[in-house]
């Protein structure tokens, strides 16, 4: 069945975007940090991008695992999963143009990029920084940027040109060659995502605190990006359904999308709190600063947003009936969607805007400008192709799953 | 008055369970197969003869008999639920009695007045004494729903379910049919042995 974006979502996408811009020219204009509102829009960009781009950084990695683990119950929702990567392209612009502001110090999010750090006998001279050099430099961290964009981007490509193929291939009952390669390209890209996913939340979050460092961040980004990515899974096939399309979807798929966002939603609480509980104990003065900051400017939306996407899910979503239904689901999963953007929205504020950052007008402004983009591109991409894969081996497994 | 009537719906449903195989006043059917397809598709014949299957024996557990044979969904999952939030009560309760309110204890400078401020310290025992009660719990329950804690006596009627064989238990007073009619049923189905104890 082929699906096509309704004019009522249009018209949503359109509000979003036309909301989204007013509040954050409004936001703009009631700016009265006397550093200017430049700094505030840089960090927003980068917030918003990051977010949105790993979402569809993360239905490419879900889509690889689907085919390393050869799960079965997961074909009849590989489109949707496939239309979720449909924003990579947008993000990654976005997220380009941020790293190039910052290289050209026309923004100063990342303070071991200015000018003099790492020179000795300079101003700005920072020993600790000049220490972390070898790894923090621009012609490497541009090497890596671009390496992790390219790469990732060439898989989020192979895997819905190929599936778009497969579609068209008459197999007479052989098992589809896509499928056997699919399988090859996914165990690639999660080798190659293993490590990038940890080392682009390095370079692109963490260098924003550069005296800083967590051995667990990679896996609290990573965690974080996995389970947003699931929560617009789970949105997106209740909307789905409830419009009259993927019939093929029963309640048993329903739950297991459900499954993987209560569990995410527990494996990124249970990181974030790891995270802070082993430096809150051993309290060493290097390490605890990030948490000093974020305690003292940012306590409510910190602790705020660990208690609603920690509590949530896990009490709501805990029994079976819940998320088998989208009565449950849908504001959960709304909630928590907002609980994650907040969690990005901290990782980035506290290092950029000090005590000075809020959630305001333009933060909310460029995130619904974002959503509205994001969601106007995963609809586009989903009318583009039948919602059902053919010839895919485990489609017919995948139909009539029941649990 | 509902929940009672409830309660007294469930001790006549562990009676029937029970207290006939424990006194052995009822003669039972066994109907033996050699796959657990076979089975299941025989168990959906049978019930739609109106037979009351009461139990099924089996080496693992076959995918979709539990809807056939009319077992309602297991309550196991709430059991766990609650001996989880047990477990975090009495661990918390344990630790601010043990660590603060009885003798404080200072460990690594840890504010040792108010369990609030300390909380992060107890979180790691919380979890895993939750998940303790939860798991011992759960499967305490378990066996003794099912009559296996240790030292009970086996109700298996035939060892070789755990092995390759398949059976089903049909007692001839849950329906209105004669036994010779169940028997006569059963024989419609492939099976292997039927047999009465």
């Amino acid at each position: 069945m082929e699906y096509k974006v309704s004019k009522h979502a249009k018209l949503t996408t359109i509000i979003l975007v036309v909301v989204g811009l007013l509040s954050l020219v409004a936001g703009i204009a009631m700016d009265h940090n006397h550093h200017g509102v430049s700094g505030r829009l840089w960090a927003n960009l980068l917030v918003d991008g990051y977010f949105f781009f790993t979402i569809s950084l993360a239905a490419v990695f879900f889509l690889a695992l689907q085919y390393v683990s050869e799960m079965a119950w997961g074909v009849t929702t590989q489109r949707v999963f496939q239309a979720i990567m449909a924003f990579m392209p947008v993000g990654a612009v976005v997220l380009l143009i941020v790293f190039a502001a910052s290289s050209l110090h026309m923004n100063h999010l990342y303070h071991w990029m200015a000018e003099g750090v790492m020179e000795e006998g300079h101003e700005n001279y920072d020993k600790i920084i000049a220490g972390k050099s070898a790894y923090l430099n621009q012609p490497f961290f541009w090497v890596r940027t671009i390496l992790y964009i390219g790469v990732w981007m060439y898989f989020a490509n192979w895997f819905r040109k190929n599936s778009l193929k497969e579609d068209k291939l008459n197999l007479d009952g052989a098992v589809s060659p896509v499928y056997k390669k699919a399988i090859i390209k996914g165990v690639l890209f999660i080798a190659f995502f293993a490590y990038t996913s940890s080392s682009s939340a390095w370079d692109w979050i963490m260098a924003i605190d550069v005296h800083w460092f967590s051995t667990m961040f990679g896996w609290y980004a990573f965690s974080g990006m996995w389970v947003s990515m699931m929560i617009v899974a789970v949105v997106m096939v209740q909307y789905l359904k409830k419009n009259g399309y993927l019939k093929e979807v029963n309640s048993s798929h329903v739950h297991d999308i459900g499954k993987w966002m209560f569990a995410i939603s527990c494996l990124w609480s249970y990181i974030w709190f790891c995270q802070f509980m082993l430096i809150w104990y051993s309290n060493i003065p290097e390490e605890v600063t990030y948490y000093v900051q974020r305690f003292n400017d940012y306590r409510g939306l910190y602790i705020g947003t660990f208690f609603v996407n920690f509590m949530m899910p896990f009490f709501i979503l805990m029994s079976r009936d819940a998320k088998r239904n989208g009565i449950f689901l849908i504001p959960v999963a709304l909630i928590i969607f907002l609980g994650h953007w907040v969690d990005v929205l901290i990782m980035v504020l506290p290092g950029t805007m000090f005590e000075h950052g809020t959630l305001g007008l333009v933060e909310i402004g460029m995130f619904l400008t974002f959503l509205g983009v994001f969601i106007f591109m995963v609809l586009n991409a989903l009318s583009k192709a039948p919602l059902q894969t053919k010839n895919h081996p485990m489609y017919d497994e995948s139909l009539h799953l029941h649990h | 008055m509902k929940s009672l009537r409830h309660f007294t719906q469930y001790l006549k449903k562990i009676k029937n369970n029970y207290l006939d195989i424990l006194t052995m006043s009822d003669k039972a059917i066994y109907a033996i197969y050699d796959d657990d397809y076979v089975l299941l598709e025989s168990a959906k014949h049978l019930v739609s003869k109106g037979i009351h299957i009461r139990d099924v024996f089996s080496p693992f557990p076959i995918h979709g008999i539990d809807p056939v044979i009319g077992l309602a969904r297991t309550r196991i999952a709430m059991t766990a639920f609650i001996y989880g939030m047990c477990g975090v009560t009495l661990a918390l309760t344990g630790m601010w009695f043990f660590m603060i309110h009885d003798w404080p204890l200072n460990i690594g400078g840890k504010p040792n007045f108010s369990i609030l401020t300390n909380i992060p310290s107890f979180v790691p025992i919380t979890f895993e004494f939750g998940v303790l009660c939860a798991g011992h719990g759960m499967a305490i329950t378990f066996m003794l729903r099912n009559w296996t804690l240790p030292g009970f006596k086996g109700r298996n009627p035939y060892p070789s379910t755990t092995d390759n064989r398949f059976v089903m238990e049909i007692h001839a007073g849950d329906s209105d049919l004669s036994a010779e009619e169940i028997k006569a049923f059963i024989d419609e189905t492939c099976v292997l042995e039927i047999d009465e104890k």
